[in-house]
């Protein structure tokens, strides 16, 4: 097997030397195994199959759509200009991804060293997060190509959509940076890794605005149709802080249920100190998020009773509305203070999924279900949920590639660079 | 005390850094407040519900005047009221104005109601879109640019009235589709629109939006119980110069009733005032408490009784 030379590597990433980028790619992209043994390792695992079937039929799809028009794999719908792809991929992804800020600020600007072991995978999970509402959003928008538009050819500065687009845009870089050191640690670029401890807080602090407002914002979006969404889940005044604090908690669970996939299939890449302290911040983070479930709740109260909604509880979306509530918020709330005080692991998992599920089914009703409640209901073209999940897949496939490889689960140690850890 | 020093060298950098994108903040130049009077140029279109008979001529005239696609079935087909069921026609990306017709409670004969877009005078398509591809005229009309338009929607789920759409079939030059109050072929030389010209019933006048404000009072004032005592559009989303007078109550002939009678604009106005805040308050806030903390972990780690604390130094 070619292994790498000791310190080459660094050379070999960016020099076009050929015999150097085959070193890189044996040694590092298939982790010192050839081909032919990286790929009958990949087709062991019936879980790649599954992701290859949905990858089959889900690439074809992806070309149809932009070979003869959105209308092709959608309903192409008037009435719900926003469906699946934009619901789940941007509304929901966001929030999911809020993990990145909320880990960074506790260690950085909080200095709680202690969650220091999984502040690499939050912030992975907040770049690929974003990274990938993107890439639902580049699906779902009719001219992606004109994607930077907003940046570069014409203003609209007093849209709510201006600020998302400028401040997704802005925090993906601020993430990528973020991310540098564990890259700059794979191929060995220390000049890298030195400079962006130096500007870690204010990236840091740059990511806290930045999350604030686009978090924010997208809730906001909600507020140029205050008319057509159903009065229960929206609320002019108070949308933006509804959707800025659900996404904390939605960020902390989604780092404990990534944190539990990991434990679970991906033991081997993870090092003795992030096992061991799991157990420990996983009940930190719980408590962190039942806490901004409680303020959550707050609000959502605070709102009802401001915009005078309690008769809309006792019609039927009420009971819709009513169950969003208990089973998306209040029993993971539950489980949540439960399982933290007991140091219940299992129940804190549970829990964080559940939140997850909650927050993801908020989004959707939002922007499809409770959107238009007025008019009639619209169930999405199963070729929009197969787009959705093909998209997901490989948000899938390029995390594990990620946590493969890259220091996120376990601290890099310089001998690995000569001899990185096999599976 | 060095990294201190340091630290409080970077906050004012910080804060600084922040006062200087607060200025970057969303300029609330299109969110024009509802005290906003209107153009008195503004021109406008009066519907008289009482007096379409459900033709469709208008609806014939647009497809011409905008060479718009041939439709499914010729416009002079009536029998195209009578299979809608739930789902309304509505203007969509091959015809800018349609008529439907309503059996409404309140009146033995069907009513008939002409849609398309309103010419909000604070226009919810034009205050939502971030690449600025509406424009609204002196006199009214809200035009649409698809040169710059990245096709996001959001124009879609603003407008109250659920007017733009969307070519979805497009695969490579996919706009968003709505009348134009056929400015660019009209209402430019002063002409009326060829909806309006078009009407064999003269259910539609066009003028000064204020002019047909008093013709509109005057007709429902002259015509005890002809008329609902109504001005549909008057007030609706800040006013729009579209105006409706009708026999029957707007609710039982499709107008939603619960559009709010402000600009769109005002609802999000909460959350755009934040944003400067946010922008410079945050900056100085947070490296504040970094500071804060990090001299009290200082504090901590020189003091020699709390030697054995399990305060991570290497993580530091
Ligand atoms: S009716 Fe809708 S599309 Fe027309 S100007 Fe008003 S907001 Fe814009
Ligand atoms: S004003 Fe012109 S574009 Fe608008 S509906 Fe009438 S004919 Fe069509």
């Amino acid at each position: 097997m070619t292994k790498p030379p000791h310190d080459s590597v660094s050379s070999a990433a960016f020099s076009g030397e050929p015999g150097r980028i085959a070193r890189f790619v044996s040694g590092k992209i298939l982790m010192a195994k050839s081909p032919k043994q990286y790929l009958t390792l990949v087709f062991s695992n019936p879980f790649n199959w599954l992701l290859a079937v949905v990858l089959a039929i889900g690439i074809p799809l992806l070309i149809q759509r932009y070979a003869t028009g959105l209308g092709s794999v959608t309903h192409g719908s008037q009435d719900y200009p926003w469906g699946l792809l934009l619901g789940f991929g941007l509304f929901g992804m966001v929030p999911l991804s809020a993990s990145g800020f909320l880990l960074s600020t506790a260690v950085e600007i909080f200095g709680r060293h202690d969650l220091k072991p999984i502040e690499r995978l939050a912030l992975l999970n907040g770049l690929l997060g974003y990274f990938f509402a993107v890439v639902y959003l580049l699906v779902d928008l009719g001219m992606p190509w004109r994607l930077t538009y907003p940046m570069f050819v014409s203003f609209g500065p007093a849209a709510v959509l201006f600020l998302v687009a400028w401040h997704v845009a802005t925090y993906l870089s601020v993430q990528i940076g973020e991310m540098i050191p564990a890259f700059a640690e794979w191929i060995g670029w220390d000049r890298g890794k030195k400079f962006i401890k130096r500007i870690t807080l204010g990236l840091t602090i740059a990511g806290i605005i930045l999350s604030t407002l686009h978090q924010g914002a997208l809730g906001a979006l909600f507020c140029y149709a205050p008319g057509k969404i159903h009065p229960l889940w929206i609320s002019p005044e108070f949308q933006w802080i509804h959707f800025f604090c659900s996404s904390i908690y939605a960020g902390l669970c989604m780092v404990i249920v990534v944190s539990t996939l990991v434990a679970f299939f991906l033991r081997l890449r993870c090092d003795e100190n992030f096992k061991n302290s799991l157990d420990r911040i996983t009940i930190t983070l719980s408590r962190g998020a039942a806490y901004a479930m409680v303020t959550y709740l707050v609000i959502k109260l605070v709102a009802l009773a401001h915009d005078q909604e309690w008769g809309y509880l006792l019609t039927g979306w009420g009971g819709y509305y009513v169950s969003e509530m208990v089973i998306g918020v209040i029993l993971p709330l539950v489980l949540l203070t439960y399982g933290s005080r007991h140091h219940l692991i299992p129940m804190l998992r549970i829990g964080s999924l559940l939140a997850v599920l909650g927050i993801l089914w908020n989004r959707l009703n939002t922007v499809i279900l409770c959107y238009n409640w007025k008019l009639h209901q619209e169930i999405p073209h199963f070729k929009e949920v197969w787009l959705v999940l093909t998209i997901l897949a490989i948000y899938i496939i390029t995390y594990r590639f990620i946590l493969y490889r890259l220091p996120v689960l376990f601290t890099w140690k310089e001998s690995d660079r000569s001899n990185n850890p096999a599976r | 005390m060095k990294s201190i020093r340091f630290s409080r060298r970077r906050l004012v950098t910080i804060s600084l850094a922040g006062v200087m994108t607060g200025l970057l903040a969303p300029l609330q130049r299109n969110a024009r407040g509802s005290d906003f009077p209107g153009y008195t140029e503004s021109k406008g279109v009066l519907v008289d519900l009482t007096r379409c008979v459900g033709c469709r001529t208008c609806e014939a005239a647009c497809n011409l005047e905008n060479q718009l696609p041939a439709p499914e079935r010729p416009f002079n087909d009536m029998s195209i009221f009578n299979e809608q069921s739930d789902h309304l026609r509505r203007p969509d990306d091959k015809a800018f104005t349609v008529v439907n017709r309503y059996d409404s409670g309140s009146s033995v004969s069907p009513v008939y109601r002409k849609i398309q877009c309103n010419h909000c005078q604070e226009p919810a398509c034009l205050t939502s879109c971030f690449v600025n591809a509406y424009t609204i005229t002196a006199e009214g009309a809200v035009l649409y640019n698809h040169q710059v338009c990245v096709g996001c929607r959001t124009c879609m789920i603003a407008c109250p009235f659920s007017v733009p759409a969307f070519c979805y079939s497009s695969a490579f030059s996919p706009q968003i589709m709505k009348c134009n109050f056929c400015y660019p072929t009209r209402l430019v030389q002063g002409r009326p629109p060829a909806c309006v010209e078009a009407c064999p019933r003269d259910a539609l006048t066009f003028g000064e939006r204020a002019e047909l404000l008093r013709i509109a009072r005057q007709r429902i004032k002259r015509n005890k119980g002809r008329y609902i005592n109504y001005i549909y559009g008057e007030n609706e989303a800040g006013g729009t110069s579209w105006l409706y007078i009708a026999g029957v109550p707007f609710n039982e002939v499709g107008f939603d009733e619960d559009i709010p009678k402000q600009p769109i604009i005002n609802y999000v106005k909460d959350f755009l005032a934040i944003v400067p805040m946010v922008l410079t308050i945050w900056p100085g806030l947070f490296a504040g408490i970094h500071l804060l903390v990090k001299r009290r972990a200082t504090a901590i780690d020189n003091d020699p009784k709390l030697a054995e604390s399990d305060h991570d130094k290497t993580a530091a």
